[in-house]
């Protein structure tokens, strides 16, 4: 099959472009020579089937970032039959650098000079005929987003993969550093056929921005988007949430539980509350993660990550990260996963790293369920707000201590040098690809491992037969008894310990297993937890639940998110760690104060 | 002088920079090279970035590679 490679710099419409080439027919998948896996797409042109391959977004052929190396380590042992070089037409004046690299390489290309109605509008005129006239390559004028001047690219590029490519030469490396004669060669292109006004008429985009990023006003309108955002993805998505478990609980006890009703008993809570509830746990997630990422692809889209990027990052650097990271870090307040699905917008890998190692820290709306429900049961009225509000401290303060150790192990190589692009509003098209792109990428990558969580998990507090479901006798019991040593210096009864092997699975069922443990539900396990745990041992349990792992959604999402297993083990060791160690001081400090 | 000691407004010329290659390849890909104007437009509180402009593309960079970057008015 012939393969074509979109290449370009990034913020050029690139993902827009293969999004309307592909539709919605695209799959991640690994190539010879790289580490990272690629979008690819296969689609009919002509008569043939080709496969389209998104390269990531580079600014220069021979630079040093991990995308840099990623696309030349590609375009080495996969040459493509045609290389579709993406410019925006906006910014032609430095983007032809690119183009005049990538020309030495004697690819079989074509040149596509997406955001024509932005450069329209800007007053910069480009003459396709002349261009292509003197650079040799056929040269386009389209506009990925609106779709216009797409036909006729996509005439040309079926017409030019009929001829068979010329090789890429072997020297290819010995030519790169050839600056002087780019520079020359870019002058007499642009002077010959592009104009551009001396002064550019983007008003509103300066407006905008003498608001947006106002020395004063910048951060409060930050932190008033951020919350908006917050809400919204709360207020649309727990009610979808509900419905898909909803509907789940349903198709169980109308459909899957009558089906399997003639299996032995063990066989048949494996399948149900083993594999069945892994599914359900998986579907969960999807409308949490499509409205975190329609939401993004506003935030992202319009530009307002960088602007975000540019008010935070005075702060954010001295921690490591950049502005971009916060934002996950806020997202990940309302969901860990998406969130750690959106630091795909940092493109150094140890930046993302450790974003990645920070964001689950944050006290996402699963563990806000339990910090309600025991702060109800064992905090007067008055109290338990205030014990929410010292959790979500704590939150922040495990985050900015995990960064401030850890930033010197995951020294940022990539050089913060971000563009500003002009705001603009994504089309609905846009957002909804996001959307599915994501959630496709999610199941793809979490639902094996989630499912076989929970079934791990169902196993440990069934087994063996012999035993009540989540009793002392289980294999989660014993192991609670086992570590009881480990938790009693923290308040954590042996009770606790299994609602906590029950929390790797996802902090909803936290409150679920208090309740299969102790035998009792609602007012009666309140009332329960009240009489046999004191405030001390429940905010000790509190605390721990809030900074160790997550959940193995999570735990799932940073193996795939991180493509290291290593890096995943030591995610989770950490977070114990420090669970165990401020768990532990807390605990021990307001014993020895009399408490 | 530096970039990084020019206030919102102002107009110059870059004349050297002195960076180590990464940074000067992703430099030269953004628009930053000898002899081009670069406008300051604004700088971000507590001493956080810089935005600029250069030509048609606007630019974020931190003070401290700024300063490695000489320009004259």
């Amino acid at each position: 099959m012939k393969k074509i490679a979109l290449l370009g710099m990034p913020n050029t419409g690139k993902s827009t472009l293969f999004n309307r080439l592909t539709g919605s027919a695209s799959r991640v998948g690994n190539w010879p020579g790289i580490t990272v896996e690629l979008l690819s797409g296969k689609i009919l042109l002509g008569s043939e089937m080709v496969e389209i391959i998104d390269l990531p977004g580079i600014y220069d052929m021979h630079g040093f970032s991990e995308d840099e190396q990623v696309v030349r380590h590609f375009l080495h042992d996969n040459v493509p039959d045609l290389a579709l070089i993406i410019l925006n037409a906006t910014q032609i004046e430095r983007q032809l650098s690119l183009l005049l690299q990538l020309k030495q390489f004697n690819l079989n290309m074509i040149v596509l000079l997406n955001m024509a109605d932005e450069a329209k509008k800007l007053g910069i005129t480009i003459d396709a005929a002349k261009m292509s006239a003197a650079m040799g390559i056929p040269i386009f004028l389209l506009s990925a987003k609106y779709g216009s001047g797409y036909p006729e690219a996509l005439q040309a590029i079926t017409k030019t993969l009929r001829y068979s490519t010329p090789g890429m030469p072997e020297t290819l490396r010995s030519q790169l550093e050839q600056d002087e004669h780019i520079e020359h060669e870019m002058a007499r292109i642009l002077q010959q056929s592009v104009q551009i006004p001396a002064r550019l008429s983007d008003n509103l985009t300066t407006r905008l921005d003498s608001f947006m990023l106002h020395p004063w006003l910048g951060l409060p309108i930050f932190f008033g988007i951020m919350y908006l955002l917050f809400q919204a993805i709360f207020f649309f998505g727990q009610p979808l949430q509900a419905g898909v478990n909803e509907t789940f609980g349903w198709l169980r006890e109308a459909a899957i539980a009558p089906l399997l009703s003639s299996l032995p008993a063990a066989l048949q809570g494996l399948l149900l509350d083993g594999v069945y509830n892994g599914i359900a746990t998986v579907a969960a997630f999807v409308p949490l993660i499509v409205l975190f990422f329609l939401f993004m692809a506003i935030v992202e889209d319009t530009g307002y990550l960088s602007r975000a990027a540019f008010l935070m990052d005075a702060l954010m650097s001295r921690m490591g990260l950049d502005g971009r990271s916060f934002v996950m870090l806020l997202m990940g307040f309302g969901c860990n996963v998406p969130a750690l699905m959106g630091t795909r917008v940092m493109r150094s890998r140890s930046l993302r790293l450790l974003s990645m190692l920070v964001i689950p820290f944050s006290l996402c709306s699963a563990r806000l369920q339990v910090f309600v429900f025991i702060s109800a049961a064992l905090f007067s009225p008055k109290a338990a707000p205030l014990v929410l509000f010292s959790l979500y401290l704590f939150s922040f303060a495990s985050a900015i201590l995990t960064a401030m150790l850890f930033k010197r192990f995951y020294p940022n190589s990539e050089p913060f040098v971000l563009e500003l692009p002009p705001y603009r509003f994504p089309t609905l098209r846009q957002m909804v690809m996001r959307g599915w792109h994501e959630v496709y990428q999610f199941l793809h990558r979490a639902s094996k491992f989630i499912v076989a969580g929970v079934v791990l998990v169902w196993l440990l507090t069934n087994l063996p037969t012999s035993a009540a479901p989540a009793s002392a006798d289980t294999w989660a019991g014993i192991l609670g008894a086992w570590l009881h040593p480990l938790f009693a210096p923290i308040g954590i009864t042996p009770d606790l310990t299994i609602a906590l092997i029950f929390g790797f699975v996802a902090k909803e069922i936290v409150i679920g297993s208090l309740a299969v443990i102790y035998g009792l539900s609602g007012q009666a396990l309140s009332g329960a937890m009240a009489l046999q745990l004191d405030w001390v041992q429940a905010y000790s349990f509190m605390l721990f639940t809030l900074i160790y792992t997550p959940c193995l959604t999570t735990i799932a999402t940073l193996r795939k998110e991180s493509n290291s297993a290593g890096f995943m083990w030591f995610s989770i060791a950490w977070s114990l760690a420090l669970a165990w160690l401020l768990s532990f001081a807390f605990y021990q400090v307001a014993r020895a104060l009399g408490y | 002088m530096t970039l990084s000691s020019m206030n919102p407004g102002d107009v110059a010329t870059i004349v050297s920079i002195h960076t180590d290659e990464a940074l000067h390849q992703r430099l030269l890909a953004m628009g930053f090279r000898v002899g081009k104007h670069i406008e300051l437009i604004r700088k971000a509180r507590f001493s956080g970035p810089l935005q600029v402009r250069i030509g048609t593309t606007d630019i974020l960079l931190r003070k401290i590679e700024a300063e490695k970057i000489m320009v004259q008015a």
